[in-house]
């Protein structure tokens, strides 16, 4: 990959990064707040089912952590697997798709009425 | 000056393939580790192959690592490195080694000319001096990393070099911040370009190891960021590397 290209990921992983940080705070006091409530699994569903608010949230949060997740996962390939730089990108690439998968199918999984 | 009389000293010998060997140095007031090394030379083994020139802190010749971690011999002390009557002396870390505590600098200093770090004139001598002031913000930059003597203590501290041997290091990479900031340098495109990507700054995991241990207490972590920013719009420019 170019110089250019991996400048781009490293932005790519930073924009992420504080976007997680904002997501991962949210999702904390979300569940804190379901605790201290006494909220159990159908509770939880009932308010998430159909809310266009916790799609939105989450689909960007699943998304922000593939991306982060997947770029991470590239560096540690080339630095401790010793991976060249274009098998880490493919590696990288089934990874985050893998996330971004399964992460939508959980996302759907609370918000489909 | 503790009760140590004698340090048993653990020397690193031959070149990829050796061993460590023991000496038993007098121990003596205000000890440097480059006087430990010299010592053993001078009175055991004149065989021992090692570094040194100025002997002062200003030549950056004669880095080793002792007990593990890199450092500028001449002005280490044993009192602060020695654990209990015990040294072990060793070529730099990250860079091939010659023969004994030589280290093989070539590929160190080869990255600095890859990170761009020669200066590039944009005037000759018939033109104007160019003013510039040592309040601005540029030429404050520069001066907070300018004082490097190329020990190579920060490149051989640096795990994402001995990860990612094509990274360009601590060192070159703060070279090249210095010239960034340099407003009478010409080849700053090329500069940020060669800086940019795993080679160079967006590697960096800023665990700061450089910044710890650099003898001259320079931060190449504080450059490195400066890096990063500087070569933040470039990633969006369209055509080029």
């Amino acid at each position: 990959m170019s110089a250019r290209g991996e400048a781009r990921l490293w932005v790519a992983q930073r924009a992420t990064a504080m976007m997680l940080a904002v997501f991962v705070l949210a999702h904390l006091v979300t569940i804190i707040y379901a605790v201290r409530n006494g909220l159990a699994g159908a509770d939880i569903l009932a308010r998430t089912r159909g809310s266009v608010g916790v799609a939105v949230f989450y689909g960007l949060f699943v998304l922000a952590s593939a991306i982060h997740g997947s770029i991470g996962l590239r560096t540690i390939a080339i630095e401790w697997l010793r991976m060249r730089s274009n098998p880490a990108g493919i590696f990288a690439l089934v990874a985050g798709v893998l996330l971004v998968v399964t992460g939508l199918r959980a996302v759907v999984a609370v918000v489909a009425a | 000056m503790d009760e140590v009389k004698t340090l048993r000293v653990s020397v690193w010998r031959g070149g990829a393939e050796g061993r460590f060997q023991q000496f038993d140095v007098p121990r003596r007031e205000s000890q440097t580790v480059l006087d430990v090394v010299t010592h053993i030379q001078r009175h055991l083994d004149p065989t021992l192959a090692y570094r040194f020139a100025c002997r002062v802190g200003m030549c950056g010749s004669c880095a080793m690592s002792v007990n593990g971690t890199p450092r500028w011999t001449c002005r280490t002390h044993v009192d602060k490195v020695a654990k209990g009557d015990a040294l072990t002396i060793a070529p730099l870390a990250n860079m091939p080694v010659v023969r004994d505590l030589v280290a093989d600098m070539r590929e160190f200093f080869d990255k600095w000319a890859r990170a761009k770090g020669q200066f590039t004139p944009t005037r000759t001598r018939h033109d104007e001096f160019v003013a510039v002031d040592p309040k601005s913000a540029p030429r404050r930059e520069a001066d907070a990393g300018i004082e490097c003597i190329g020990c190579g203590v920060c490149y051989a501290a640096c795990d994402v070099v001995k990860w990612n041997r094509d990274y360009l290091g601590p060192a070159a990479l703060n070279r090249a911040w210095t010239l960034v900031n340099d407003v009478r340098d010409g080849g700053q495109e090329a500069r940020l370009a060669a800086v940019a990507g795993d080679a160079g700054c967006h590697s960096c995991h800023t665990m700061m190891s450089c910044t710890e241990l650099c003898p001259k207490e320079l931060s190449p972590t504080r450059s490195i960021a400066g890096l990063k920013r500087a070569t933040f719009a470039r990633a969006f420019e369209e055509g080029g590397e």
